[in-house]
């Protein structure tokens, strides 16, 4: 796989400020916040990426219960394909989750089965009284019936274009490979 | 001697866990940290993954077990595998059937693992030798050979307590002759840099030319306690002596139980590990066992994380190449 030019790493980050779609994410999510008690809601962000916009996220909204981790390597639907990676961080979620509000949050939306795999194990936890799913970039081309509540931007890529956010310390969204 | 290759497939995968010998640190280490995240799943209200639906893991139960069965059966199920229980005194073995035609039996009913004990050492090793190249093998003790998940759940508790092997002084107590548990924590202590392990006991029970392993040997108790990090003492096992090892329980406690006076000369932050099944009053006291430095209910619960560690490490490799054009996203 090759890397990505320095002319087109520009071009790219001129068309996805991430600044910009963190924002954008951030008031929606406020703007769903306002219906809810604030107590009842539990952020959750997908490992790593999605952790890592979560974090991002959790600083400015002012959550009161502690912000959740969520590794799907056991959840995945391509363990008998690729097996296990041998560095699983566990996930963690802090608190109990029964009839709690659940923003979860990914770095990248596309086949969708990330996002199935990551509600399989949420209700493993518990029930939940509703998930709303916040995605910084939604590339479409969906495999599930899945969509996202909250999107901050949609993009097309060509067929086998990647993108992916590399971080945590500096968060940057770069193609191919971090 | 067999070759120790047999547990590893063509791309250096574990494929059946039959020993300690033959791994490399980064394997064991490796199968440590896959150990971490299973460690949480008893947190969640399902206490199950998904990950090993599908499959059907055997336990085939030659010798008594009761810690050793459950958590690998408890595993098993945690990992959403189906377990059969074969009851060996209860099975065809009893009406004359070989063990090679009983397992073709359980392979012929499509069986994706075997979990053994046998008091015969070798056992495991024999069966993987001849099973489909589909199932994986996990040996759960073998006679006085080797019982590698027990070693490797000890690791994991030592590292949770004490992060670094390096510098760590580890004695192992008791019964060294007839302890399979001892022959692979050793395998697996000196493998992962672990400065200094002693083995302390009677003569009687301390197998000649141990000391090409790597330990320390010693016969007094207290004089191998100085300055130890982590106590492992062992079980007597009465069940496989042959002949007059020892003049008595009593004796053997007064000179290597672990009593609080004889603790006192460890490091204070030593932690006590046992195996089980303890006996109290013969190799430790009950204030020990129950005491703040017992980390042997501990071992207990770490030991099913370690069993779903390689259980899905061994039936999680892949038959096919990953595909790259398309991410799980």
């Amino acid at each position: 796989m090759t890397t990505c030019s320095e002319l087109d790493q520009s071009k790219f980050n001129s068309t996805l400020n991430l600044e910009q779609l963190l924002d954008t994410m951030h008031q929606a999510i406020n703007k769903k916040l306002q219906s809810l008690n604030k107590d009842d809601v539990v952020m959750i962000g997908i490992h790593t990426g999605g952790f890592w916009v979560a974090e991002k996220l959790y600083k400015k909204l002012g959550l009161t219960s502690p912000l959740g981790s969520l590794n799907i390597s056991f959840y995945r639907d391509d363990f008998t394909k690729i097996g296990l990676h041998p560095e699983v961080k566990p996930s963690q979620l802090p608190t109990d989750i029964n009839d709690k509000h659940i923003i979860l949050i990914d770095d990248v939306l596309f086949t969708g089965r990330t996002v199935r795999a990551a509600l399989n194990e949420i209700f493993d936890y518990g029930r939940p009284a509703s998930v709303t799913l916040a995605v910084l970039l939604d590339r479409g081309e969906r495999e599930l019936p899945i969509y996202a509540d909250i999107i901050g931007q949609k993009i097309t890529l060509k067929a086998g274009q990647q993108i992916k956010l590399c971080g945590p310390d500096p968060l940057k969204l770069v193609q191919n490979k971090c | 001697m067999i070759a120790n290759n047999i547990q590893l497939d063509e791309q250096g995968r574990l494929k059946h866990f039959l020993s300690i010998e033959g791994f490399k640190r980064q394997h064991l280490v490796n199968i440590l940290d896959a150990a971490e995240p299973f460690a949480n799943v008893h947190e969640q209200a399902v206490k199950k993954v998904p990950l090993l639906r599908g499959k059907t893991i055997v336990n085939l139960f030659f010798e008594a077990s009761t810690r050793t069965r459950t958590t690998f059966e408890l595993a098993a199920k945690r990992l959403s595998a189906d377990v059969l229980n074969i009851n060996i005194n209860t099975s065809a073995t009893s009406k004359g059937e070989s063990l090679l035609d009983m397992l073709h039996n359980l392979e012929a009913m499509h069986c994706d693992m075997f979990i053994v004990r046998h008091n015969q050492s070798g056992a495991a090793h024999l069966i993987a030798q001849h099973v489909s190249p589909h199932i994986s093998v996990i040996n759960a003790g073998d006679g006085c050979h080797s019982h590698p998940t027990q070693a490797m759940l000890d690791m994991f508790t030592i590292r949770r307590h004490k992060k670094e092997f390096a510098d760590l002084k580890v004695v192992i107590v008791g019964d060294i002759l007839h302890s399979r548990v001892a022959r692979s924590q050793i395998h697996a202590l000196t493998t992962l840099g672990v400065s200094e392990v002693r083995v302390v006991g009677p003569k009687t029970l301390i197998p000649k030319q141990i000391e090409s392993l790597g330990v320390h040997v010693f016969h007094d108790l207290q004089e191998a306690l100085i300055g130890a990090d982590v106590v492992i003492m062992l079980r007597l096992q009465k069940e496989r002596m042959q002949g007059a090892l020892l003049p008595s329980e009593n004796e053997y406690y007064h000179l290597y139980g672990l009593t609080e006076q004889k603790l006192k000369l460890a490091k204070p932050d030593a932690i006590v590990m046992h195996p089980g099944p303890i006996n109290r009053g013969v190799e430790i006291a009950s204030s020990i066992a129950d005491g703040p430095q017992s980390v042997i209910l501990e071992q207990v619960t770490n030991g099913i994380a370690i069993r779903m560690a390689v259980m899905s490490q061994t039936l999680g490799r892949s038959h096919e190449l990953p595909k790259s054009s398309r991410d799980n996203a």
